[in-house]
């Protein structure tokens, strides 16, 4: 019977995978027989305990889209583990270099880490070819990181945000190694809400003052209904001159400036079926 | 030549059957709590030394808290053993630093060097909750809290370990500064009185005993100012 050669799928002889992230780089003390493994017969099941055992941090809504006047970022700083608030002052935007930023959804030590290694690779570009990487080729590196490590139980979901010769760019990078070119994204467990308010305002000729506005109410209302949400909403604007953060204002004075008078707040307007 | 050394359990290859039982863990939790409040010049850090697993108390008195240098400590809680070793891992991290770089660790870099070790067992986390704390490159008081896998994040004031619901609304309470993230930027750490903060310490302490198992006997504090690192100790209830 013929048999398929499947021989191109087969690991490399001695190599379980191709080395990338870290190994590629050869980073000290961080080498190829780094993240050790437990030794229990079942690997697929011990992680799932392990995340009870020691509830990472979770919870966020982040967006991102591409206008008339460049990109615009905004996320919450909510997180939570579990049911416990572990911090409400997460930086979530990760300002990966002037031209660069990146979002963190998902577990915050996998965001931090991988997306901390990212601004070194891109550092490392920068020296290496003496112009600064694309939004394209940076969002590449982590989403070929995140595929190497595929299966393992990372989590995250990050847009990759910036300007570069191309003009302003922006992707959805996450855990699986989906990594994907668009102009609008919201990412997390707000992200349903956040793309209610964020697809009803959106048009490409929005003012810069509507944009950041526009991405600051769409996070507000996300912390309105998603309880894994909160904190503060911060707003960073990209152009050709790089990142600026426009806006950081706690939800409770936003919900304040939106509904000065709480009997004007939908929810507690006057029932017209009531008797 | 030299004795064998112990060969260490190694993950079996696919078909290669190994008799496990069904409810084993690596894991345990040995309780404890611990708290670091950061003020201007000085940081108040305190565990309490209950080491206990379920309902059984193992020891009154394991102190919680690894002094690397006059500027900088780590206080750790969760499951006494993976404390030890990550203890043990940071130790000799700062000792060849030292070597390498003829002074001690500042406290900004080791809180990222936890964040990396912490990280590197991402597979296999250390069952630890920790803080570090001490005095940054300005002199001002510095408090890090992480997750067990090493995200982290520089505060005011910080809490971790099982009694970190019943501490942490207290010190909000009495502590709870503007964000960091504000526009335009705020004065984000509040400062009491040194004497104020160590009261307040004490307090929540003595209140969380009150309520979880897991804290209770004694509490370790250290006291880091520029000058010096104090302890002193604080009794709660036995039982």
């Amino acid at each position: 019977m013929m048999k398929l050669d499947l021989s191109c799928l087969e690991p490399a002889a001695g190599a379980g995978r191709e080395p990338c992230g870290l190994e590629a780089a050869g980073v000290s003390g961080v080498a190829v027989d780094s993240f050790p493994l437990p030794a229990v017969a079942d690997i697929d099941s011990f992680e799932r305990e392990v995340v009870e055992y020691v509830k990472p941090n979770h919870g966020t809504t982040t967006l991102g889209f591409i206008f008339q006047g460049g990109v615009i970022i905004a996320v919450d700083s909510r997180a939570s583990q579990g049911s416990y608030i572990s911090s409400q002052t997460v930086k979530k935007v990760i300002e990966i270099n002037p031209h660069l930023l990146g979002t963190m959804a998902g577990g915050a030590a996998d965001c931090q880490f991988w997306e901390r290694n990212l601004g070194r690779q891109c550092r490392l570009y920068e020296l290496a070819n003496g112009k600064r990487i694309t939004v394209r080729g940076a969002s590449k590196l982590l989403a070929n990181t995140m595929f190497s490590y595929r299966g393992m139980g990372l989590s995250m979901g990050t847009m990759v945000a910036g300007w570069d010769e191309a003009g302003p760019g922006l992707y959805y990078v996450d855990s699986d190694g989906q990594r994907t070119k668009g102009k609008l994204f919201s990412v997390g467990s707000g992200s349903l809400y956040a793309y209610g308010v964020l697809d009803e305002g959106y048009r490409w000729d929005l003012s810069v003052e509507e944009a950041v506005e526009l991405g600051q109410r769409s996070i507000y209302h996300a912390t309105f209904r998603d309880a894994a949400s909160g904190g503060t909403v911060s707003a960073y604007h990209v152009t050709q001159e790089g990142w600026t953060k426009v806006r950081g204002e706690d939800v409770g004075q936003l919900h304040f400036n939106y509904y000065p008078a709480p009997e004007e707040h939908p929810c507690n307007s006057k029932d017209p079926l009531a008797l | 030549m030299a004795a064998a050394l112990p060969v260490r359990a190694s993950v079996p290859a696919a078909g290669q059957a190994v008799k496990q039982h069904a409810t084993w863990s690596p894991y345990d939790d040995n309780g404890g709590t611990v708290v670091a409040v950061a003020g201007d010049d000085y940081c108040v850090v305190a565990a309490s030394t209950r080491m206990s697993t379920g309902y059984s108390i193992l020891t009154r008195n394991k102190s919680k808290i690894l002094q690397l240098n006059p500027k900088c400590v780590i206080a750790s809680a969760g499951m006494q053993a993976d404390q030890e070793t990550l203890h043990k891992v940071l130790h000799s991290r700062h000792v060849t630093y030292q070597f390498n770089h003829r002074k001690p660790m500042a406290c900004p870099a080791m809180a990222q060097l936890l964040s990396n070790t912490l990280y590197y067992k991402r597979f296999f986390p250390y069952y630890t909750f920790n803080l570090c704390a001490g005095l940054d490159d300005e002199g001002r008081g510095a408090v890090y809290t992480y997750d067990a896998i090493g995200s982290y994040e520089r505060v005011g004031y910080g809490c971790q370990g099982n009694g970190k619901e019943l501490v942490q609304p207290v010190l909000d309470n009495q502590l709870k500064a503007a964000s960091p993230l504000a526009l335009p930027p705020q004065q984000w750490l509040s400062s009491l009185p040194l004497e104020q903060a160590v009261d307040l310490v004490k307090g929540a302490f003595v209140s969380a005993g009150e309520r979880d198992i897991y804290t209770g006997d004694d509490v370790e504090i250290l006291i880091i100012t520029k000058d010096c690192i104090k302890t002193d100790r604080l009794e709660l209830k036995r039982d």
